[in-house]
């Protein structure tokens, strides 16, 4: 796992590495300034020396106290200056990612699920990478560097230690390990809890409408109770393994002390040698300590980095190969050959051999039931995916063998709930063509009939819209779409009619703008409308993947297909009910 | 100060376990500073004794403290998280009771969503106000007293004060420097880290749009700019957290170097024993792993103290609908009357509704109709007495809506609207909620009536299934079936049906509405809708446009007099059907 997010990011490996030297260090200063105390301590307690006597040693340990503090600071900057790094090129490389990848694949719940991983996934592995990483070092390092001093000192208390090292990681482990499956089989039911208040207060007013709320105040301090008794039940087990690693180090320290004590008094060892092993001990376990303390920010970063991993390693769509001739000239002519396209972990395909013209400068609607395929038709002309049966040419050139990029120039989307971007209304429209005038950007509003509602607006075109600005209608947002595809002015021309706007004045004006864009262009309009199919050239029919019929309105009409009991099924006034 | 002795107000009921949280806290520091300098004292006072016998006392003291030290923190741990939980539940509650009379009405003014999932998020980060901010402070001044006195009596008065200073200095002083050095780069990064976050979200939900006109790249590069001015800004503040951890590490090691500067001349001196200087070192070196978690509780204490305000501020707020001193009964079967009723929901903001005028009769049927945004959704909520119009009264049976309680009001008048909350309980609770006291019979009865039976028979425990987003998922039109479930089992005269086939396809809100027939029937009925669907049983026809009533009249008057209805009218039969 470390491998593959080290292998995404080869600095990342250079940072932990220094940072773990530079723990190294510190504790080195560490092992010095202890020998230099247990030496100030020898000289004044046994060889009877004052102040002017030990005045050396105490300079070299304020020195060492020096050395190790800025062994610290340097750790601490370069740790975190490295997770900073992983992070924005982690971050970078997600997003850059999950736009390869498309809108097929950035769909619906997952949308939520990716911005919080390239939101707070990321920043979850600062501790990880500035923390738990190096600590996890220097927790077998450190152990290494203190044995090494106290075995010549004194072989009994390095034997000790040794033999503790490996002890105290497997109870840990069994401990940790049987408290954690205990703490799997109550999450659900804590998690379960855990989420109650959020529910409580977003039904409010549903608990209200049926004068329900009081009698829910006291189920929430019912759950609350309810939801500290099992925790509690939880965290007996998680914290055990924490008391373990406490006890086993505070009684190998004082088995430490005892035994040095009694060799003392039997004159095998020397107080100065004695007390320093007294010292390091602690130090031995020291790092150890810490890596509990990290160990939950570990584990959560651990997590995030899998995620992160796993998105990454997502193969996206192919992008253009060949840089063989851009398809140009005013109208591009589409063909669709035997077209197929089946969802990853789908059985049924979403489209097959779909053979289908869009004839240069023609209107060609889509229709059928939701389901049938229209949006993987769409997704396909886009290249959000590629076919896995058949082929899509524009002028006679396969655009598979053309870069996606250079592709989608000849393209232009208005889809059915366009995305308002956090910015003005302007850059809104702007955004289809960078390098457009300001009266190119303002006409392109025009003529897609933004003028009247911007004109409203408290900024007018300048107004800040989007997730954190005003929030327009699904009506506008269509209308800015419209603009969005004026400015572009491609030779292809994909729509999605929106469903439901009933505001009759906004209808009125969409239709015309429409008329106007389809001017000269080749376009596919998934239609949910009769007016749009009534002024189509032609009517594709798509019924569970398959082209079903095609041909005009009149001819589909008459012959009493698919056609003909969509159109007849809503006519007249839309069916007594009640 | 103000926020967080209100907050501390909350332990109260927990003081006992708070102070055994305390006592264990200290007990547990004691044990390990004890452990370590009890051990120095009898290494040193073996080099000079015969006999281990005559260290028993230490040598006990040092085994005592090495298990104290242990479980003393553990049950520290598990005694101050069950005082922390027990403080959580109370919050809850209490901020419950707070929020009830509150909802919807005031609720509404926040992006509600977003508010609540902060709310619930806050409670939780007010864990930190015990655990992580008052234990560790209450029991480092406990800590550091103990050594105080202990210097104080036995060594010398300026060993005390020079280690008290240097702990202080450790424990208050760097934690000061560092917040201070922090403070503006913090607010820096904070407002970086919520731009970048905005930026990525935006992209990621854009993906189709971004990718339709070619514009990823600047998208990369703009969340790349973003990402690298964090970085700096980052890269700052570790230059400043590098520099608490090395300055408390530096002052901890000064304090030992004083207290070795103090106390050898005492040695030479002969007026402390020199068998004590290396426990004087080590008391030293230990009290100050009692003040090092000091420097996060600075930094909990800031974000619970925001925490706390911000639900302060929404707690405090005045209700905007309050019962009368005595509330009249409901009459059996009312008139609903809206009597030139205007509304608005923030002062300033145009009017949500403008003198609006209808009539209700028991057992009648009106319909208000017109475009989205026209306000209609507005009279839902006055109708249920969650709001007070600004002009004009709402009456029940005659009389002003604020004569009733609020209870009374909403037994009368049943709801089925567009965003009908489904809890994370079983499907059984989610209906009882209408009616606690309704049987079996009654629940099958209300299921098959509102055309579920289907959904619960296919439901793995039927019943008992859990919903919601923890459980099983339901379709939008399931969840509608089950507020019209709700609505027959509540059983009220009058019936409100605000948008309920919002955003469900042509196929469900037909069989919605086939549910709702039956929930019709024998009820006063007002719809409220933007589908012109069944208006021709309809008694009135309400048309709103920017919350004032442009038509009015039956379905046939209103489709002969080409006004907006006829035009919605229009609109509506040009769709495709399923599509």
């Amino acid at each position: 796992m470390n491998r593959d997010l080290f292998r995404k990011v080869g600095s990342a490996r250079l940072f932990v590495g220094a940072a773990v030297a530079l723990g190294f260090l510190a504790a080195g200063a560490t092992v010095a300034q202890m020998i230099l105390l247990a030496r100030v301590v020898d000289r004044v307690f046994l060889g009877g020396a004052d102040l002017a006597g030990v005045r050396d040693l105490l300079l070299l340990f304020l020195a060492a106290a020096g050395l190790r503090a800025a062994f610290i600071w340097a750790r601490e900057v370069v740790a975190q200056r490295g997770a900073v790094r992983v992070k924005s090129e982690l971050r970078s490389r997600l997003l850059a990612h999950v736009l390869r990848l498309g809108p097929a694949y950035a769909r619906g719940e997952r949308t939520g699920e990716l911005t919080t991983t390239a939101t707070e996934g990321v920043e979850k592995l600062e501790p990880y990478f500035a923390r738990y990483l190096p600590q996890m070092a220097l927790s077998a390092l450190v152990p290494v560097l203190v044995l090494v001093y106290v075995f010549p000192l004194d072989w009994s208390s390095g034997a000790l230690l040794l033999v503790t090292a490996p002890v105290i990681p497997i109870m840990m482990i069994l401990v940790g390990g049987y408290a954690e499956e205990h703490m799997q089989r109550q999450w659900t039911a804590i998690s379960r809890m855990g989420a109650h208040f959020l529910d409580s207060l977003q039904g409010l007013p549903t608990l209200k409408a049926f004068g329900r709320a009081a009698e829910e105040g006291e189920r929430v301090a019912a759950v609350s109770e309810e939801f500290r008794r099992r925790t509690m039940k939880v965290l007996k087990f998680a914290f055990l393994s924490g008391l373990v690693l406490e006890f086993m180090t505070a009684v190998a320290i004082a088995l430490i002390a005892v035994t040095l004590g009694v060799r003392l008094i039997s004159g095998s060892v020397a107080f100065e040698e004695a007390f320093l092993v007294l010292l390091l001990a602690p130090e031995f376990y020291r790092p150890l300590r810490e890596l509990g303390v990290h160990r939950h920010a570990g584990m959560e970063g651990k997590a995030a980095a899998e995620r992160i991993v796993q998105i990454l390693d997502t193969p996206s769509p192919a992008s253009g190969t060949a840089r063989s001739p851009s398809p140009s000239g005013n109208a591009l002519a589409v063909e669709l050959s035997d077209v197929g396209y089946t969802y990853p972990g789908s059985q049924a395909p979403a489209l097959s051999g779909l053979s289908l013209a869009l004839p240069a400068g023609t209107r060609t609607a889509l229709v059928g039931r939701s389901g049938s395929g229209k949006s993987t038709l769409v997704n396909l002309l886009l290249r959000f995916l590629d076919p896995d049966e058949g082929s899509i040419t524009a002028d006679g050139v396969p655009v598979a063998e053309l870069p996606v990029e250079a592709w989608r120039e000849h393209v232009a989307l208005v889809p059915q709930r366009p995305h308002l971007f956090y910015g003005s209304v302007l850059e809104n429209v702007w955004m289809a063509r960078p390098e457009a005038s300001r009266a190119e950007v303002e006409r392109a509003s025009k003529r897609a009939g933004c003028e009247a509602f911007v004109r409203r607006l408290p900024a007018g075109y300048e107004t800040q819209i989007g997730e954190r600005g005003l929030r327009l209608s699904g009506g506008e947002a269509q209308r800015i779409a419209i603009a969005r595809a004026f400015l572009k002015d491609a030779p292809l021309l994909v729509l999605d009619e929106p469903t439901s706007s009933l505001d009759p004045e906004s209808e009125e004006i969409f239709k015309d703008a429409l008329d106007e864009l389809s001017e000269g262009r080749t376009v596919l309009v998934v239609a949910h409308r009769l007016n749009t199919v009534y002024s189509a050239d032609r009517i594709a029919v798509l019924e569970d993947g398959r082209l079903a019929e095609a041909g005009t309105h009149a001819e589909l009409k008459n012959r009493g297909g698919p056609y003909a009991r969509l159109v007849g099924a809503y006519g007249g006034t839309g069916g007594a009910t009640a | 100060m103000r926020t967080y002795l209100r907050l501390l107000g909350f332990l109260a009921p927990y003081r006992y376990r708070v102070a055994l949280a305390v006592f264990l806290g200290v007990a547990t520091v004691v044990s390990n500073v004890g452990l370590l300098s009890t051990a120095a004292y009898v290494i040193s006072a073996a080099a000079i004794v015969p006999f281990i016998s005559l260290l028993a006392v230490p040598v006990f003291l040092v085994r005592l403290f090495s298990i104290s030290r242990s479980f003393g923190r553990y049950f520290e741990r598990l005694v101050s998280h069950d005082a922390t939980f027990r403080l959580l539940g109370r919050v809850r509650t209490w901020f419950y009771d707070r929020l009830e009379p509150l909802a919807p009405g005031r609720l509404l003014t926040y992006r509600s969503g977003d508010l609540l999932s902060r709310i619930s998020r806050d409670v939780e980060e007010l864990e930190n106000v015990y655990v992580r901010v008052t234990g560790p402070v209450v029991v480092a001044a406990v800590a550091a007293g103990l050594v105080f006195g202990v210097f104080y009596r036995f060594f010398s008065p300026l060993l005390a004060f020079t280690t008290l200073g240097l702990l202080l200095a450790v424990g208050a002083g760097v934690p000061a420097l560092v917040n201070s050095l922090a403070r503006g780069l913090g607010r820096r990064e904070l407002e970086l880290r919520a731009e970048l976050n905005a930026q990525v979200v935006d992209g990621v939900q854009g993906v189709q749009d971004l990718l339709a006109f070619g514009r990823e790249e600047d998208r990369r590069e703009r969340v790349e700019i973003l990402g690298r001015k964090l970085a700096r800004v980052q890269g700052r503040m570790a230059l400043i957290s590098g520099l608490h951890n090395a300055l408390s590490d530096l002052l901890m090691n000064l304090a030992v170097v004083a207290a070795l500067v103090i106390t050898i001349p005492l040695v030479a001196a002969g007026e402390v024993r020199g068998v004590f200087l290396a426990f004087v070192a080590l008391v030293v070196l230990g009290s100050f792993e009692a003040v090092q978690p000091l420097g996060n509780a600075f930094q909990f204490l800031g974000r619970s103290l925001a925490a706390g305000e911000r639900l302060f501020e929404v707690a405090d707020a005045e209700p905007d609908v309050t019962d009368p001193e005595e509330p009249r009964p409901v009459p059996e079967s009312p008139t609903l009357e809206f009597d030139r009723v205007g509304f608005r929901y923030e002062p300033g903001e145009p009017p949500a509704l403008k003198d609006v005028s209808l009539t209700l009769e028991p057992g009648g049927r009106v319909a208000v109709v017109g475009p989205s945004g026209s306000g209609k959704s507005t009279l839902a909520n006055l109708a249920l007495r969650f709001r007070y119009p600004e002009k004009g009264e709402v009456r029940l049976g005659g009389r002003n809506l604020p004569e009733y309680a609020q209870d009374g009001v909403r037994a009368a008048v049943g709801i089925v609207s567009q965003d009908t909350h489904v809890f994370n309980a079983t499907l059984r609770e989610n209906l009882l909620l209408a009616n606690p006291e309704a049987g079996e019979d009654e629940l099958r009865g209300a299921l098959d009536r509102a055309q579920l039976s289907e959904l619960v028979a296919r439901l793995p425990r039927g019943l008992d299934t859990y919903l919601g987003e923890q459980g099983l998922r339901i379709s939008g039109g399931e969840r509608q079936r089950v507020a019209i479930a709700r609505a027959l089992l509540k059983d009220a005269p009058v019936l409100i049906l605000d948008e309920p086939t919002a955003n469900l396809d042509p196929v469900t809100e037909k069989e919605v509405l086939n549910a709702v027939r039956e929930l019709m029937r024998d009820r006063s009925t007002l719809l409220i809708t933007h589908r012109l669907v069944g208006m021709e049983g309809m008694d009135e026809i309400l048309v709103l446009d920017n919350g004032r009533v442009v038509e009015r009249g039956t379905h046939e008057q209103l489709q002969a007099a080409g006004g907006l209805y006829a035009r919605m009218l229009t609109v509506q039969n040009q769709m495709l059907a399923e599509t």
